[in-house]
């Protein structure tokens, strides 16, 4: 399996890829790791005319904090988020989350920028946007506009951006590091495969151990990552126990629509969700009241 | 209409090397067609069986899902510049010989490289760390044990060494 001929650019600069895009149109695709977009060319179900590399572009893998979020650059690796010491006090989800994501060798190259504009409605990453409600930022030429990561991801694979836009950087809100737990957790046919049901939580708890503020969403059950802040909300004063969250997890499979395929059933999907969703919201209840407990 | 080629320089192995390349050449093609460097193997060709995996300034990576093209002023080491000297074998390499880490041989340079990988960063890993390490390697011969038998092997041979 080769790649259709294309022609290549290494951008140097967001303006200078932002140029490109609006010089090219439909014709042109950004490459960030490429763990995706790769194979798919490779099996020529994207046949790009233009490349255009933003992989050397230095003020996309940067990571700051600016008041109530961090900001991570579009091209940060997988890989070095993972390993972040200060990004995973910080926003534990992160962690939690790429402990799923592929394997060591796609994470050295995978990005996280790129993993959300792929959209994949299985993959972790668009899960924990949506579950935290991420800010994703999209450049152009001569503008710049926020999303929310709610309605960030419009289909299977498509997301909110235009042709002609950069996704620069992911604003991620920052919960504190007192009394917040998360968790994530999922079950695929082996390890680093995409999701047939995945599930994230982040909830924090006051000093009688009642919910003070909650998330939680379901991958790979619907079109789109879903979050559920409807939901997270009725928990919202509770004391977090088993009914609470059971009553959250039946009613959150119960408003999805999963598909089914060879490996899963659209049942077996509804099912996992119930269980994954109450583990997580379990666990992350668990660790928000065990100080550094995200940190493992 | 020809295809139009990029100049590219990578080290690869220690050793500065040159090649025009179409943008869609693929890394692995490039070490194994125009640098003679069959080591690496070219499995699945979409990201999955790890065959192809080579270090990409120090770090793992899949050479079938990146074009060679984003690889230049790179430096690459393959299966090949895992060697210690010309020709002999590294402590890895020499226990996945005797740990018989290997049946066909055809995942064995991805293998080596994920396990090179790890023993660069964690040079006393746990069994889980070595499993986790090479669960990007698909293996249809040994079914892992040997393989992970062999890293251990190599690691009770460095002795807290990485090489």
């Amino acid at each position: 399996m080769k790649a259709a001929a294309f022609e290549y650019q290494r951008a140097e600069s967001v303006e200078q890829a932002c140029a490109a895009l609006a010089e090219h149109g439909f014709d042109a695709k950004l490459i960030a790791g490429g763990q995706s977009l790769v194979p798919m060319m490779a099996m020529r179900l994207a046949r790009p005319a233009l490349l255009i590399d933003i992989n050397r572009i230095a003020e996309l893998t940067t990571s700051s904090e600016h008041g109530d979020h961090a900001v991570l650059g579009a091209c940060a690796r997988q890989q070095s988020v993972k390993q972040d010491q200060r990004l995973a006090a910080r926003v534990p989800m992160l962690r939690a989350a790429l402990a799923w994501v592929g394997h060591i060798q796609t994470r050295n190259r995978g990005t996280i920028g790129g993993s959300l504009a792929h959209a994949d409605p299985s993959a972790e990453l668009p899960l924990a946007a949506c579950v935290l409600d991420a800010r994703i930022v999209l450049r152009k030429k001569g503008s710049t506009r926020t999303v929310a990561g709610a309605d960030f991801f419009v289909a299977p694979m498509q997301t909110a951006a235009e042709t002609d836009e950069c996704l620069t950087e992911v604003h991620w809100p920052l919960w504190g590091e007192q009394r917040v737990g998360c968790a994530f957790d999922e079950v695929s046919a082996r390890h680093g495969d995409f999701a047939m049901v995945a599930a994230a939580a982040q909830v924090q708890t006051g000093e009688d151990g009642r919910c003070t503020r909650a998330a939680f969403g379901l991958g790979g059950v619907d079109a789109v990552p879903r979050a559920f802040p409807d939901l997270a909300a009725r928990l919202v004063g509770s004391a977090l126990a088993a009914q609470d969250i059971e009553a959250a997890a039946n009613t959150a499979a119960g408003e999805i629509e999963p598909g089914e395929d060879l490996h899963a059933s659209a049942a077996y999907r509804r099912h996992l969700a119930r269980v994954l969703v109450t583990r997580v919201l379990s666990v992350a209840r668990d660790r928000s009241r065990v100080s550094g407990a995200n940190a493992q | 209409m020809s295809e139009r080629r990029y100049r590219v320089t990578i080290e690869v192995n220690g050793v500065e090397r040159q090649a025009e390349v179409p943008a869609r050449l693929t890394l692995v093609d490039l070490l194994r067609d125009e640098l003679g460097l069959t080591g690496t193997h070219v499995g699945c060709e979409h990201g999955v069986c790890g065959a192809c995996s080579v270090m990409l300034d120090g770090e793992p990576v899949r050479s079938c899902c990146m074009f060679a093209v984003q690889a230049d002023g790179s430096r690459v080491t393959t299966v090949e510049g895992l060697e210690q000297d010309a020709g002999k074998l590294s402590v890895l390499q020499q226990a996945f010989c005797d740990g018989h880490g290997l049946q066909c041989g055809y995942c064995t340079p991805g293998m080596l490289i994920a396990a090179q990988g790890l023993l660069d960063t964690t040079p006393d890993p746990t069994d889980a760390q070595i499993r986790d390490a090479i669960g990007g390697n698909l293996c249809r011969c040994t079914g892992y044990q040997q393989i992970v038998d062999s890293i251990k092997l190599a690691v009770a041979r460095l002795d807290g060494r990485s090489r």
